[in-house]
């Protein structure tokens, strides 16, 4: 197992977010994390990240132990995130993101700068225009690519979907099928259940920060009583 | 009158570097670390007195007591920040404060038992003497070296936060430090590095200002630190253009007051920051949040 998290606890001051979750993630998978909004998705990939660390509980990659870890030393050991408001650097060229994650990272692979380019051919044009002054789609391929600088193990998505026209979001279904083929792991928190059905082969679905569910996303996205449940507004 | 207007635009230039010096360090901390280090006047301070010691008490000349001076500083960066402020970052921003007004206390008491109560009156140094005439008035050379140095800074910190890897990871953080984190920033190591640098640039300053201030006093850091405080919000909290500027125009503004406004030398000053921080709160070169 890559990833495993085991009936973490996380908190927000006083606020008890994430009540027990337990997910696993297999080397080479795409898994989808599901749910409405504020139940707790995001607050899962950031206690992941180190971000958010969790009270109690066990997060291991790889059979190591990262619960409670700094975000920086996780995101050595190889686990790559895209926060749901991408957060690129304002001051930072499209090239200087890139390339501070690759260094950073410490870590080598198949992922380089015209590894991502090839990726987003877009990014190629704005290399020398500041975070602060791309439009949110070029900011979400800037996202995804300055995880994959540094060749990750895993990438944390948050939301990759969201705010993107259809025809979008169906070239991300193909830049993420492109990126697994690569051997990254993937697991992603969206709300698109369309997308996630394609995207990915498995998921959780979570509700008031506790996982309630989870399946193959073909069975997930056959079970109407479940999307009604838990994933309807 | 022209006479006196540029010996008074000479002498604002220097006083300005001075403040520039301080400011730099002072905003470089609160841009990356977003502490408002009251104690970095007491690193200017300490940095004239140690550049004192190494000249008058090592024999060293005053360009040795310039280098081994504020690297002695650093070492009293190091350990402020090691072991004091980082466990202050999460909590309200008035505790932080309370901090480092107390390191002001703690370092002008330091330098009492020190150096002594008194002020001391720093040797002459005659190697730095000698004056130039600007129109038919003589100006030191010293203070046109000090003009000349606050823009080599200047430019030097731009180059080494525009050019290289430790200023893009700067750049990073200052704007996103959560984000930065998460790809791989030693926020912890990068936040001690960022410290010591700008202690050295506030003790670089009170080593540049030994053979200048005439009278070295426990509470000289005082004085400096209020101007840069006056700087830093002129130009906008944590931008290092504003600050530059800022020094430039409160140094030439106070040395107007000074010269035909006497009275009201302080007054200018900060009728200029009310007026700026009404027309735009966040400074000149400062990011409305």
């Amino acid at each position: 197992m890559l990833l495993e998290v085991s009936n973490i606890d996380t908190y927000y001051g006083t606020s008890h977010v994430l009540q027990g979750v337990s997910l696993a993630v297999e080397e080479g998978e795409v898994v989808a994390l599901l749910g409405r909004n504020g139940v707790g998705k995001t607050t899962t990939l950031r206690s992941i990240m180190g971000l958010t660390p969790p009270q109690s509980g066990s997060i291991k990659l790889a059979d190591r132990e990262i619960c409670g870890q700094p975000a920086y030393h996780v995101a050595r050991l190889g686990v790559g995130y895209m926060p749901d408001d991408l957060r690129i650097f304002p001051d930072l060229t499209t090239d200087e993101n890139l390339e501070i994650a690759r260094r950073l990272s410490k870590r080598t692979g198949y992922w380089n700068r015209e590894r991502v380019i090839e990726l987003f051919p877009k990014l190629g044009d704005l290399a020398r225009a500041r975070g602060l002054n791309l439009s949110g789609g070029e900011k979400k391929m800037l996202g995804i690519g300055r995880a994959l600088m540094a060749n990750p193990r895993l990438i944390l998505l948050d939301e990759p979907s969201e705010g993107l026209a259809p025809l979008i979001v169906a070239n991300l279904i193909e830049v993420l099928g492109k990126i697994h083929q690569q051997g990254v792991t993937i697991l992603l928190a969206d709300q698109n259940l369309k997308f996630c059905r394609k995207a990915c082969h498995r998921g959780y679905i979570i509700e008031k920060g506790t996982i309630q569910h989870q399946g193959r996303m073909e069975d997930i996205w056959n079970d109407e009583a479940i999307i009604r449940k838990y994933l309807v507004v | 009158m022209l006479q006196s207007v540029v010996q008074v635009i000479l002498a604002g230039l220097s006083t300005g570097m001075f403040i520039w010096l301080v400011a730099s360090g002072l905003t470089l901390i609160f841009g990356v670390l977003g502490v408002l280090n009251f104690a970095h006047g007491s690193f200017y301070m300490l940095g004239a007195y140690f550049c004192f010691t190494v000249l008058k008490y090592m024999g060293a000349n005053f360009w040795l007591g310039l280098i081994l001076g504020p690297l002695c500083v650093c070492v009293i960066g190091f350990i402020v920040e090691r072991f004091f402020l980082r466990y202050v970052y999460h909590i309200a921003l008035p505790y932080q404060l309370l901090l480092t007004f107390a390191f002001v206390l703690i370092f002008d008491n330091l330098v009492k038992i020190v150096w002594g109560a008194g002020s001391i009156s720093p040797p002459a140094l005659a190697a730095l003497g000698g004056s130039v005439d600007v129109l038919g008035r003589k100006f030191p050379i010293y203070n046109i070296l000090i003009i000349v140095v606050g823009p080599l800074v200047a430019l030097a910190l731009w180059g080494m936060i525009e050019k290289t890897w430790w200023g893009r990871i700067i750049r990073a953080s200052s704007s996103d430090r959560e984000m930065a984190s998460a790809i791989g920033v030693r926020v912890p190591a990068l936040f001690t590095s960022v410290f010591v640098f700008g202690t050295w640039l506030g003790a670089l300053g009170g080593g540049l200002a030994v053979p200048y201030v005439g009278i070295m006093t426990s509470g000289m850091g005082e004085t400096i630190i209020i101007e840069a405080f006056i700087v830093a919000v002129i130009g906008g909290l944590g931008s290092l253009k504003g600050a530059f500027v800022g020094a430039l125009v409160i140094g030439v503004l106070t040395a107007f007051g000074t010269r035909f406004f006497p009275t009201f030398d302080m007054f200018l000053t900060f009728i200029l920051m009310a007026g700026i921080l009404l027309w735009r709160p966040q400074g000149l070169f400062g990011v409305a949040r």
